[in-house]
């Protein structure tokens, strides 16, 4: 028993290296042969994770609206995502004969790479994590913003209205929602003190933010919500691909794989920042304690660290999912008034009273 | 007076939405809700509702009768010709001659199941039926003689 609860990831990690360390004698090799597995581990993890969205957003869309969703392929429809993914790889990649095609090709691969930078500094367990920067939650919000210059490329290049319309709609959107994501995540960076993700996390031992942090923290939280919702283009707010009005938005002209790369940026974006939510507002791999109940939180620290963060971040994934399902599409005036009448201003509001609530030490 | 607006506005909204999610919570959570069905799994206990409009059908009785006149009501009221009826003249057994039909064609193809002719008729011949596979190889077989061989209008029917 005691030998099964000890393996963790990040004892793995520590072996890994160790192991490496021994066998090979250049301290620079050891750390590019790291980086080459981390790299690795980081795809073998986001391909299953996304065959999982994928399946458990058709499904979360089917039970809303009454449906059964996918149910043929494979035992209660799990491998329909992977007959999917066969018939993207066996589809033509078309480039329109107009397009710019050089900046065609390039656009879902700028998408995709942004998308997979912003899971560097996420802590998936106690002591595992790609890169512990100390200015992680900065790192976050700039990288994630590269995003949008990827669809502006797929919009413009494409040369079609329909596209370029969704594209310009879609920076239009990220510009104006970056500034709320920003601001609610600064509340958390003041009253944990550090940008460092260990270290906001770190400072959840004793309570997570959502509790810790009284209201003004529940408004961010819900503030980041609203605006990350926004930012990475889903249901109630994805303008940028708008079906019905735009067709398919930036990515009508994309076919075959390069459409499917669209779509695995999307579900990967829909997965960090559901982590980054759970990180900063949720505790992280923080197990739930309840004040002086030794034998809950004995309990609670026995499930893993890598349990409790997935954990949270579906939970997160699973609201989103809520509003996308649930909510009618904005228009884009109606858009901006959300973010600049309300989002905006509330949230600088809320700032100065967690700044307040830092510095007389109203939080627990 | 503004801010008290503008926070009722937010209050407005956000219990509105609230509201919507509790729904869609309220749909996820109960899978007894769902109102599809596995069709091609429940063949043999499929019912379709009365209303359902599947192909126009002429009942037969258990002496092999119909009610059908050979009016042509159903033939004028058809918006685009799926019927065709072909009358003959009968002898009826005082020497007087009758008029009643050879064969009720019917072109499933073109049919739209709009229910004119079934409105039309004045004596309730036809009726629209229940079933709903019609898928053949070869259009041929989609166009239907309605009344079976052999048959004759049922006594009393004008």
């Amino acid at each position: 028993m005691k030998l099964i609860l000890d393996i963790s990831f990040s004892s793995f990690a520590t072996g890994i290296h160790q192991w490496l360390v021994g066998a090979v004698h250049s301290e620079g090799l050891v750390k590019v042969i790291e980086m080459v597995i981390a790299g690795l581990a980081l795809l073998v993890f986001l391909v299953p994770l996304c065959f999982i969205l994928g399946y458990m957003e058709r499904k979360v869309a089917a039970f809303i609206q009454v449906r059964l969703g996918p149910n043929r392929v494979g035992p209660k429809g799990t491998l329909q995502i992977v007959a999917d993914t066969i018939k993207l790889l066996f589809k033509e990649g078309l480039t329109p004969n107009a397009s710019d095609k050089f900046l065609f090709n390039l656009a879902p691969m700028i998408v995709v790479v942004t998308s997979m930078l912003v899971m560097a500094p996420i802590a998936f367990a106690k002591n595992f994590q790609i890169w512990d920067i100390s200015i992680g939650v900065l790192y976050v919000s700039s990288i994630s913003s590269i995003a949008v210059i990827g669809i502006l490329m797929a919009g413009w290049s494409s040369n079609n209205k329909y596209s370029l319309l969704g594209a310009m709609r879609s920076g239009a959107q990220i510009v104006s929602y970056e500034l709320s994501v920003g601001l609610s995540l600064i509340s958390i960076v003041i009253l944990a003190g550090s940008l460092r993700m260990s270290d906001i996390v770190m400072s959840q031992e004793n309570g997570w933010w959502i509790f810790k942090g009284h209201i003004p923290v529940l408004i961010s939280f819900v503030i980041f919500l609203i605006a990350s919702t926004a930012e990475i283009n889903r249901a109630p707010f994805d303008l940028a691909e708008a079906e019905q009005e735009l067709t398919a938005g930036f990515h009508t002209e994309y076919s075959g794989m390069k459409f499917a790369m669209f779509l695995l940026a999307e579900y990967i974006n829909l997965f960090v920042v559901s982590a980054i939510a759970a990180t900063l507002f949720l505790g992280g791999w923080m197990p739930f304690h309840i004040g002086h109940w030794h034998t809950f939180n004995f309990v609670m620290d026995y499930i893993p660290s890598s349990v409790w963060f997935l954990g949270k971040t579906f939970a997160i994934i699973f609201i989103i999912m809520q509003f996308r399902w649930t909510f009618p599409r904005l228009r884009v005036d109606q858009l901006l008034t959300l973010e600049w009448k309300y989002l905006l201003p509330v949230s600088m509001v809320n700032v100065i009273l967690v700044t307040v609530m830092a510095i007389m030490g109203w939080h627990f | 007076m503004f801010l008290k607006e503008y926070f009722g506005s937010i209050y407005r909204s956000a219990r509105s939405l609230l509201k919507g999610m509790k729904l869609t919570g309220y749909y996820f959570t109960h899978p007894k809700e769902i109102q599809t069905e596995e069709y091609p799994d429940n063949r043999a206990t499929l019912t379709m509702f009365d209303r359902f409009k599947g192909e126009v059908t002429m009942p037969h009785n258990e002496n092999n009768e119909h009610r059908c006149t050979g009016c042509q009501a159903c033939e004028i009221a058809c918006p685009n010709g799926t019927i065709k009826i072909i009358t003959k003249q009968e002898l009826q057994p005082d020497g007087k001659k009758k008029k009643a039909i050879d064969t009720f064609v019917y072109h499933l193809e073109l049919c739209t199941m709009c229910n004119m002719c079934v409105l039309a008729c004045p004596s309730d011949a036809i009726v629209m039926g229940q079933s709903f596979e019609h898928s053949v190889y070869d259009k041929r077989q989609l166009k239907k003689v309605l009344n079976q061989p052999g048959s004759k209008i049922m006594e009393g029917v004008e």
